[in-house]
């Protein structure tokens, strides 16, 4: 257990030394001087943010950016702050981790404060929170992955989550210790199509010397050199039109240096008019799939392929039974009466004798890809707030507010309109809200939704009033314009001024 | 805004005056520090108070250009850096942001969108700095023709665009549309990056 000592509030807890929390609960170093704007606008707005990925830093951009009475506290587990930039981007997508120059950027606000090496609800409780924030938002992301559900899955020596082997080679210390097995075969089984499987793919394929050029963990990189993994095989329960990668991560696979690709079987491709119908980016994907490389395999140290319609039924033991030798798979098929659709369902297939139909696959290693999934904090129901287990998302109204259960919106029950009940104060925003999928471009847009929500919510008091009243007010920033006008007529005839003497031409000189 | 005048005071007194100079040349970002490009040409403003996104961000800074005062003394990234045109070499770039504004910008040649946006605050969002490897700085041709003038983008920018929300069959990447004097009036929207909030999602719903 960490030792924080004394920085919680003396309402809440007594190991607090007696703070004032004058400012936010972390109060920032420039105290005085927020205090001296806080008494000349009203109060500020303290919003805690749990997390600090891209769902959180994009959250504070848009909420300092749009608010300015906006303090921002952002709380994180680890001393160090980006979540899966820093440690789930693959190390040889540097450009995507660009994002960190702007979260930098944001950092530097002076009301911006960041609360590392703090794991709320274990180090902290959550209620202590509570009475010190106008607004708290939960963008912790999804820190589980999900099993398969088969027998044999519990850990072995071979098999591994994507998400612990990602986790390793970006050094994330949670996973400092994983030592993969990367020498005991030349076959690896990647089970899951989605990009974290491709990432661990180009992983294990990519020519060593290109990774030391990146930001890998140098234990990683040492491991790598010995591996003797020669064929990934990654494999999935649809088929091509039902995979979640995307293309960027397909064409860089196929574009490696040395590394040849199996052909996909044409039989898996729907026919070439369907293919032209297909949406865009569907289309696009499909079509590179079927080109595939031009990378000769007689002349190709390593090689990959894309497996479809396999569902993992079991693990085969090697005779001393101490690892995975292979990897069973029962065959499906995609529904025939709704085959090319993104949500087309696998159906399992069975041999003539009832039996379901099955293959084996070699495997000297293995890796579990099929997604990860939201947790909730620890007495996170302390808030009131009921964590969707279903599906694994904090239950919210779409835009980010904290529901009730019953309130929430799904896709399914959107239409019902059922009303949302809210729980004040409380948001979400990412992976903990819209369930773990999609790029930083879409946990960006999503996080600007809810930090709108924040800030629509913030809008109190007696500005909507005269809003609805159509009253003009003007601000301090008008004033200065008011007043930059008045001393230019003035400098026209050598005065220090020419006041505007009626309101309308003072209103005037702001249009 | 008093908080940041306060903040902004210390740092001019905390820094020299020359490099106080010097930093308020250099190209800024939108967010936190501002931008003293003056080429914009026309901005055609809201008036209501009712904070738009734009006018929030902007309106606290107009008295700073005005000014000429800086108060940023963070690293300026490299984005946004753009070329002042030269005199009779001109080209018009037209943005319309998600409030229907347009926003007439005369560049250089060479600059590509993303910068001329971020060098004039508008809101454009370019998460991996202009590299081709994320959506955010999607933009919309608005006229078809002048979509056919450009030079075809790269496979590299379309398996981005794929991911684009809201794509359309004139969608670019702001990052890699370079000016030129084929493209001068070139109109761009900027589309939506939230879902738009209504008034009636925030009606009487905290029970």
């Amino acid at each position: 257990m960490r030792q924080h000592p004394a920085f919680v509030c003396a309402q809440c807890t007594r190991l607090t030394r007696s703070i004032r929390w004058n400012v936010s609960p972390f109060s920032l170093p420039s105290t005085k001087r927020l205090n001296s704007h806080a008494t000349q606008t009203g109060r500020l707005f303290r919003v805690a943010i749990v997390g600090s990925g891209p769902a959180g830093f994009y959250a504070a951009s848009h909420l300092l950016a749009k608010q300015q009475d906006a303090v921002v506290d952002m709380y994180e587990k680890l001393p160090v702050p980006f979540g899966l930039v820093r440690y789930g981007v693959a190390p040889d997508h540097p450009e995507v981790k660009n994002c960190e120059e702007k979260f930098t950027e944001v950092a530097t606000s002076s009301r911006f404060n960041f609360v590392g090496n703090i794991a709320l609800g274990h180090d902290l409780p959550l209620a202590a929170l509570k009475p010190h924030y106008d607004a708290i938002l939960f963008a912790y992301g999804a820190a589980r992955d999900k099993g398969l559900g088969i027998p044999g899955e519990e850990p072995r020596r071979n098999v591994y989550s994507a998400r612990a082997f990602v986790g390793w080679y970006n050094g994330l210390p949670d996973h400092r210790d994983l030592e993969p097995d990367l020498t005991s075969g030349e076959d690896a089984v990647i089970i899951g199509h989605g990009n974290v499987a491709l990432d661990v793919a180009r992983i294990l394929l990519s020519d060593v010397d290109a990774l030391r050029k990146t930001d890998i963990s140098d234990y990683a990189l040492a491991a790598l050199a010995q591996s003797r993994i020669k064929r990934v095989r990654v494999v999935g329960r649809r088929g091509p039109l039902q995979a979640s990668f995307t293309i960027k991560e397909v064409r860089e696979l196929l574009q490696l240096p040395s590394v040849s690709f199996e052909p996909i079987p044409k039989e898996l491709f729907p026919p070439e008019e369907t293919i032209s119908a297909l949406p865009r980016a569907q289309k696009r994907l499909i079509q590179l799939l079927a080109k595939g490389s031009t990378n000769n395999p007689e002349t190709s140290s390593k090689s990959w392929s894309l497996q479809f319609c396999l569902s993992p039924s079991s693990f085969e033991m090697t005779p001393d039974a101490s690892q995975v030798a292979r990897v069973q798979f029962d065959r499906n098929y995609i529904e025939p009466a709704n085959p090319y659709s993104r949500s087309s369902k696998a159906i399992p297939e069975y041999t003539e004798s009832g039996q379901p139909a099955r293959t084996n696959l070699p495997a000297s290693i293995v890796f579990r890809s099929v997604g990860y999934r939201s947790l909730p904090l620890p007495n996170i129901q302390d808030l009131g707030i009921e964590f969707d287990e279903l599906r694994g998302v904090i239950p919210n109204d779409g835009v980010g507010r904290v529901t009730t259960l019953s309130g929430s919106v799904n896709p399914q029950n959107f239409s019902a309109g059922s009303p949302a009940s809210h729980l004040p104060g409380l948001y979400c925003a990412g992976w903990v809200k819209t369930g773990p999928t999609g790029v930083i471009a879409s946990t960006m847009a999503d996080a600007f939704t809810t930090a709108d929500a924040i800030y629509r919510s913030g809008l109190g008091g007696v500005k909507p009033e005269a809003e609805r009243l159509g009253l003009r007010r003007t601000s301090w920033q008008d004033w200065q314009r008011i007043d930059e006008k008045e001393r230019a007529l003035g400098k026209e005839t050598g005065r220090p001024r020419a006041k505007l003497g009626r309101v309308s031409a003072m209103l005037e000189a702001l249009d | 805004m008093i908080l940041w005048r306060e903040v902004g005071q210390q740092l001019r007194h905390a820094v020299p005056k020359t490099v106080a100079g010097d930093m308020c040349l250099a190209p800024s970002r939108r967010y936190l520090s501002h931008s003293t490009t003056s080429w914009k040409t026309g901005v055609a403003n809201s008036n209501q108070w009712n904070s738009s996104t734009r006018r929030s961000l902007q309106s606290p800074w107009q008295g700073w250009k005005r000014t000429q005062r800086c108060f940023s003394a963070t690293a300026q990234a490299a984005h946004g850096h753009i070329t002042p045109p030269k005199p009779g070499e001109e080209i018009n770039v037209t943005f319309i942001d998600k409030d229907e504004t347009k926003i007439n910008i005369q560049v250089a040649e060479g600059d590509n969108l993303l910068d001329i946006a971020q060098a004039n605050d508008l809101e454009m969002e370019g998460a991996c700095g202009g590299s081709c490897a994320c959506s955010t700085c999607h933009v919309i041709v608005e006229d078809p023709d002048m979509f056919d003038k450009m030079e075809e983008p790269s496979d590299d920018e379309n398996d981005m665009l794929d991911l684009a929300f809201g794509l359309t069959e004139t969608s670019r990447l702001g990052c890699q549309v370079l000016m030129n004097k084929e493209l001068d009036g070139l109109v761009v929207r900027l589309p939506s990056m939230t879902r738009n909030l209504q008034a009636s999602d925030f009606e009487d719903k905290k029970k």
